[in-house]
C-alpha cells in the first residue's frame, strides 16, 4: 500500500535578481514527500536548501522569484497560490521553524500571547480559550511549569526553551507538514538532542510530515527516513540515510561524508580527493630542552568573577608544553571563551596567575599588555572569520597589521614579502590580497584570520572555535592547514571548541569544562574512548552519528 | 579612485539619480562660493539709490533692493559666507562630537553616563534659543556664530558616534586589533572611527543643510553677520520689510538659494550612505 503523497516538487527553479543580473539559487529541484514521512535536506551554505523551503512556504524575499517548475500539495498546484487560497482549501497546511529561535520570537510579547497569536490566525478564539490552548501546547512541548512560562518573555528563557516555544507555535495550527530550517544550529549539543528528540516524538505522534534542513549529516541520519543531498541548487542524491552514508554514490556526497568528523576519523581522512596537493609535512626539529626550562604555559587557579556574583571561570589550572595541542571543550557558559581571552590578555583575571615561559603575565593589566614584548608570542584566531576582520581593511592590511604594530615594519618591500609569505603559508592566493572581507568566501576569510595570527611567529596560538562558522568541507581543509602549521612551526595550540570530534582529532590532550570548572582532563585518545565523568559521557552521547554502525537512537522526549 | 570604486559610485547613482542631481547641485554651490565674487555682474555692496527697488529685468535678473544693489549678485556672493559658516560649524561639531562619542561608546561606564546626562541637559534647551544666547554672550561676530552652531549640533554627533561605536566595540575585529598590539586609543582612532565614518557622513550632509538654516536664522534676527555684508539670512530679513509693498523679489532670490542648499545637502546625505558603505560594494 503506497502512502498518500503530500508534497511534490517538480523541477523547481528559483532566481534572485541581483546587481549582476539574475542568479539561479535553485536549479531544477525535484523531490517528493509522503504523509507522515521525515525528509532531510543536507548541503552546505549556498546549496539552495533553505531557498527551496522558502519557495514551498511562500516566504521568498522580494528579490527571489520562482521561475519554473511546480510545487504540488496533496495534488493541488500551489506554486503561485496565495496564502489565502491555500488556507481555505487546506487549513494550516505547512508550518516552519527557523534557525535562531530567539530572533524569531517577538522580544516584547510574552510567549503565551505569541502562541495565542499563532492560534488566532486560524481560528476565532476568546482570550481565555486561546490561553488554555497555549497552555496545552506548552505541555505538549514538555516545558516545565507551563503556567508560569506562559507569561515569560523570550529573554527569560534559554535557547532550547525558545525553540520549544517555536515548535509549540508551529504545531498550534495542526499542520500536515513542518519544515525545520536548521532548528538546532547554535544550540548546545545536549540541548540539540533534547529539542530534536522532542520534535521527532511530536511529529510522530501527530502523523506530521517533516522536512529537516541541516548541514549536519548526523542529525539527518538520526532523525530522517530519507535524505536528499543538495549542491549548488541541485539535488545530487536522494536515498535512505543508511544507504546514503554507507555507500554514497555521488562524488559530492562522498566528499561531504568524508569531511564530516566522526568518532574515528583522523585529520588526514577529512579530505578525500580534489583538494590541494599538499607537500609533505616537515616536522619542526625539536631540540631537547635544557633542564630547568619552564613550561610554555602554566595556568594557576585562574578565576573570573563578574559584578553581581557571577563566576564565569572558577579556579581553573592547566599546563601546556611547547608544541603541544590542548583542547578546551564545553557548552555555552562553560567559560571556555573567557579563559581564552584571559590567556590572550584581552581581559583581566580576578584571581590566579598565568605563567608564560616562566614569566608571570597574569599580573600585567590587559590594558597594558599591548606594550609587552610577549604580545606577539600569544596570538588568537577568532570564531567568526567575517566578524574578526576589519571591514575597511583589505586582506593585505589585515595580515600586515600585526607586522606593522608588533614588528615595527613600515610599508615597503619587506612588509609586502612578509605578508605574501604568510598568505602562501595559509594557502591564500596572492591575488586575493587586494580584496575586502565582504568580497571573500568564509574559507578565505578564515585563512586570513590564521595568517594574521601567525604573522609574528607566535609560540602559543589560541583558537577560539576557528571552524564553527564554516561548512564542513571548508572546515576539513582549515583543520588540515592548522595541524600542518602546528607541526611545521612547533606552535602550541589551545583549541577551544564545542565540537568534540574536532577536538579529539586536533588535540593530544583535552580538558572538559562545565560552568567555569574543569570536569575532566586527560589524553584525548583515552578521554573520548572511555570518559570518566558523567557530564563527558552525556556530551559524547548527544552527538548524532551518521556512520552506519553507530548505535541506533531511541527517541525519548525530555522536559526542559 | 580605482575602477571598482567608480563602478560602485556609478551603480549607486543609476539606482538613485536624485543623488547625482544633489551632488551636482552641491558642487555648483561650492564653485559659486569659491569664485562668486569674480563672476557676478555687479558689485554686491555698491548702492545706487537711483535704481532702488526695481523688479527683475534683463539687467537685474532678480531685481534690486532698497539701496539699488543687485539682489542676484548679492545672493551668489553670499553663498561663500553661508557655506563657510555651515561647513566650519559642522566640521567642528563632527570632530569634537565623534571623538567624545566614540570614547563614551567604547569605554562605557561612568564616563558614558556623565556625558550622556550632559547631552540630555543640552538637548532639553530649545537649541536655537541656546545659540542666540551664546552669540549674544560671546559677542556678535561670525566666529561666534560658528561656535554656537557647532555647540548646538554637538549632542547629535556625540549620541550618534556613541551608538555606532557601541554596537561595534565587541566585534571580533576590535578584539583582534588588541591582540595585534593596539592600545584602546589606537583601536578607537584607527579602527572604530573609520568604520563609523560612512554613517557619520550621512549625518554630516544632513547637518550641513540644517547649519546653513541655523546661520541664516541667527542673521535673520540680527545676530552675527552685519550689514552690508551679503548673507542669505540678512537679505531675507531686510526684504521681509518690503513684502507688504509688493517687492517680493528681495526675499525670493535668497530664500530660494537657502531652500535649494538645504534640499541638496539632504538629498546628498541619502546617496552618500550607499556610496561610502564598503559592504554595499561587491
Amino acid at each position: 500500500m503506497s502512502a498518500e503523497r503530500l508534497l511534490d516538487i517538480d523541477d523547481l527553479r528559483v532566481s534572485f535578481s541581483t546587481r549582476r543580473g539574475m542568479v539561479e539559487a535553485v536549479r531544477g529541484v525535484s523531490l517528493s514527500l509522503d504523509v507522515g514521512q521525515t525528509l532531510g535536506i543536507v548541503g552546505e551554505s549556498g546549496s539552495g536548501k533553505s531557498v527551496t523551503a522558502f519557495a514551498v512556504t511562500h516566504l521568498l524575499e522580494a528579490a527571489g522569484r520562482i521561475v519554473g517548475g511546480k510545487i504540488r500539495y496533496r495534488g493541488q498546484d500551489i506554486t503561485n497560490a496565495t496564502w489565502k487560497t491555500l488556507r481555505s482549501t487546506h487549513g494550516a497546511a505547512i508550518s516552519m521553524i527557523f534557525q535562531n529561535p530567539r530572533a524569531a520570537l517577538n522580544p516584547i510579547r510574552t510567549v503565551g500571547l505569541q502562541i495565542a497569536d499563532a492560534l488566532s490566525v486560524h481560528s476565532k478564539l476568546t482570550p481565555g480559550e486561546a490561553r488554555a490552548r497555549a497552555l496545552d501546547l506548552l505541555k505538549d512541548v514538555l516545558i516545565r511549569e507551563p503556567e508560569k512560562r506562559l507569561d515569560a518573555y523570550p529573554h527569560e528563557l534559554s535557547g532550547g526553551m525558545c525553540q520549544r516555544i517555536m515548535i509549540a507555535m508551529a504545531i498550534a495550527s495542526e499542520p500536515a507538514l513542518l519544515i525545520a530550517d536548521e532548528p538546532t544550529t547554535g544550540l548546545d549539543v545536549t540541548t540539540q538532542k533534547t529539542v530534536m528528540d522532542l520534535l521527532a516524538a511530536i511529529t510522530a505522534k501527530r502523523g506530521m510530515a517533516t522536512i529537516l534542513i541541516t548541514h549536519d549529516l548526523g542529525l539527518a541520519a538520526k532523525y530522517c527516513s530519507r535524505v536528499v543531498v543538495m549542491e549548488r541548487g541541485q539535488v545530487v542524491e536522494d536515498a535512505p540515510p543508511l544507504q546514503l552514508f554507507s555507500a554514497p554514490a555521488h562524488p559530492y556526497t562522498r566528499r561531504l561524508v568524508a569531511a564530516s568528523p566522526t568518532l574515528t576519523s583522523t585529520i588526514a581522512d577529512l579530505v578525500v580527493d580534489g583538494g590541494e596537493a599538499l607537500p609533505p609535512i616537515v616536522e619542526a626539529p625539536r631540540a631537547p630542552l635544557p633542564p630547568g626550562t619552564p613550561l610554555l604555559l602554566e595556568v594557576q587557579q585562574l578565576s573570573k568573577h563578574y559584578p553581581g556574583g557571577i563566576t564565569a571561570v572558577n579556579k581553573v589550572s592547566f599546563r601546556l608544553a611547547r608544541g603541544e595541542s590542548l583542547g578546551l571543550v564545553g557548552e555555552s557558559g562553560s567559560g571556555k571563551s573567557t579563559i581564552s581571552r584571559m590567556l590572550c590578555r584581552l581581559i583581566d583575571s580576578s584571581e590566579g596567575d598565568i605563567l608564560f615561559d616562566g614569566a608571570s603575565i597574569g599580573q600585567i593589566k590587559a590594558n597594558d599588555f599591548h606594550k609587552s614584548p610577549l604580545r606577539k608570542d600569544i596570538q588568537i584566531v577568532f570564531q567568526d572569520p567575517h566578524d574578526s576582520l576589519n571591514p575597511r581593511f583589505n586582506a593585505f592590511d589585515c595580515i600586515a597589521h600585526p607586522l606593522r604594530r608588533l614588528e615595527g615594519m613600515s610599508s615597503g618591500a619587506a612588509l609586502t614579502k612578509a605578508v605574501n609569505d604568510c598568505a602562501l603559508r595559509v594557502g591564500l592566493p596572492l591575488e586575493l590580497l587586494e580584496r575586502f572581507p565582504h568580497q571573500l568566501s568564509g574559507g578565505q576569510k578564515a585563512r586570513i584570520g590564521i595568517a594574521r595570527a601567525i604573522a609574528c611567529k607566535p609560540r602559543l596560538l589560541v583558537l577560539d572555535e576557528p571552524t564553527a562558522a564554516l561548512d564542513v568541507s571548508v572546515q576539513a581543509v582549515i583543520l588540515q592547514l592548522l595541524d600542518r602549521l602546528r607541526r611545521e612551526e612547533d606552535l602550541a595550540f589551545l583549541f577551544v571548541s564545542h565540537d568534540l570530534n574536532v577536538v579529539r582529532m586536533m588535540c593530544e590532550r583535552t580538558i572538559v569544562l562545565r560552568n567555569g570548572e574543569v570536569v575532566e582532563e586527560g589524553l584525548s585518545a583515552d578521554l573520548f574512548r572511555a570518559p570518566k565523568s558523567e557530564y563527558t559521557q552525556a556530551l559524547l552521547a548527544a552527538i548524532p552519528h551518521f556512520e552506519p554502525h553507530a548505535p541506533q537512537p531511541v527517541f525519548e522526549a525530555v522536559p526542559a | 579612485m580605482s575602477t571598482a570604486t567608480l563602478n560602485h559610485v556609478g551603480w549607486v547613482l543609476r539606482g538613485n539619480p536624485l543623488t547625482a542631481v544633489a551632488a551636482i547641485g552641491v558642487a555648483i554651490l561650492c564653485v559659486l562660493a569659491a569664485i562668486g565674487p569674480w563672476i557676478v555682474p555687479y558689485d554686491p555692496i555698491a548702492s545706487n539709490v537711483a535704481i532702488a527697488l526695481q523688479a527683475p529685468s534683463a539687467a537685474h535678473w532678480a531685481g534690486t533692493d532698497q539701496l539699488g544693489r543687485d539682489v542676484f549678485s548679492r545672493t551668489i556672493v553670499a553663498a561663500r559666507l553661508d557655506l563657510m559658516i555651515a561647513a566650519s560649524a559642522v566640521s567642528l561639531s563632527f570632530v569634537v562630537g565623534a571623538v567624545i562619542g566614540s570614547i563614551c561608546g567604547y569605554v562605557g561606564g561612568r564616563l558614558d553616563r556623565m556625558v550622556g546626562r550632559f547631552v540630555d541637559v543640552l538637548m532639553a534647551f530649545p537649541l536655537f534659543v541656546l545659540a542666540m544666547a551664546m552669540v549674544a554672550a560671546l559677542g556678535n561676530r561670525v566666529e561666534n556664530i560658528v561656535i554656537a552652531t557647532a555647540f548646538i549640533n554637538l549632542p547629535f554627533y556625540i549620541r550618534f558616534a556613541r551608538a555606532e561605536v557601541n554596537v561595534r566595540r565587541n566585534a571580533g575585529w576590535v578584539e583582534s586589533a588588541r591582540a595585534c598590539g593596539d592600545s584602546h586609543l589606537s583601536v578607537i582612532l584607527r579602527f572604530l572611527l573609520p568604520n563609523i565614518l560612512p554613517a557619520m557622513a550621512v549625518q554630516i550632509s544632513l547637518n550641513l543643510g540644517w547649519a546653513v538654516l541655523n546661520a541664516a536664522g541667527l542673521s535673520f534676527i540680527g545676530l552675527g553677520v552685519q550689514q552690508p555684508t551679503p548673507e542669505w539670512g540678512i537679505m531675507v530679513a531686510e526684504g521681509a520689510r518690503f513684502i507688504s509693498t509688493g517687492n517680493w523679489w528681495l526675499v525670493a532670490c535668497p530664500g530660494f538659494a537657502l531652500m535649494i542648499a538645504v534640499l541638496f545637502f539632504n538629498l546628498l546625505g541619502d546617496g552618500l550612505r550607499d556610496i561610502l558603505d564598503p559592504r554595499m560594494r561587491t
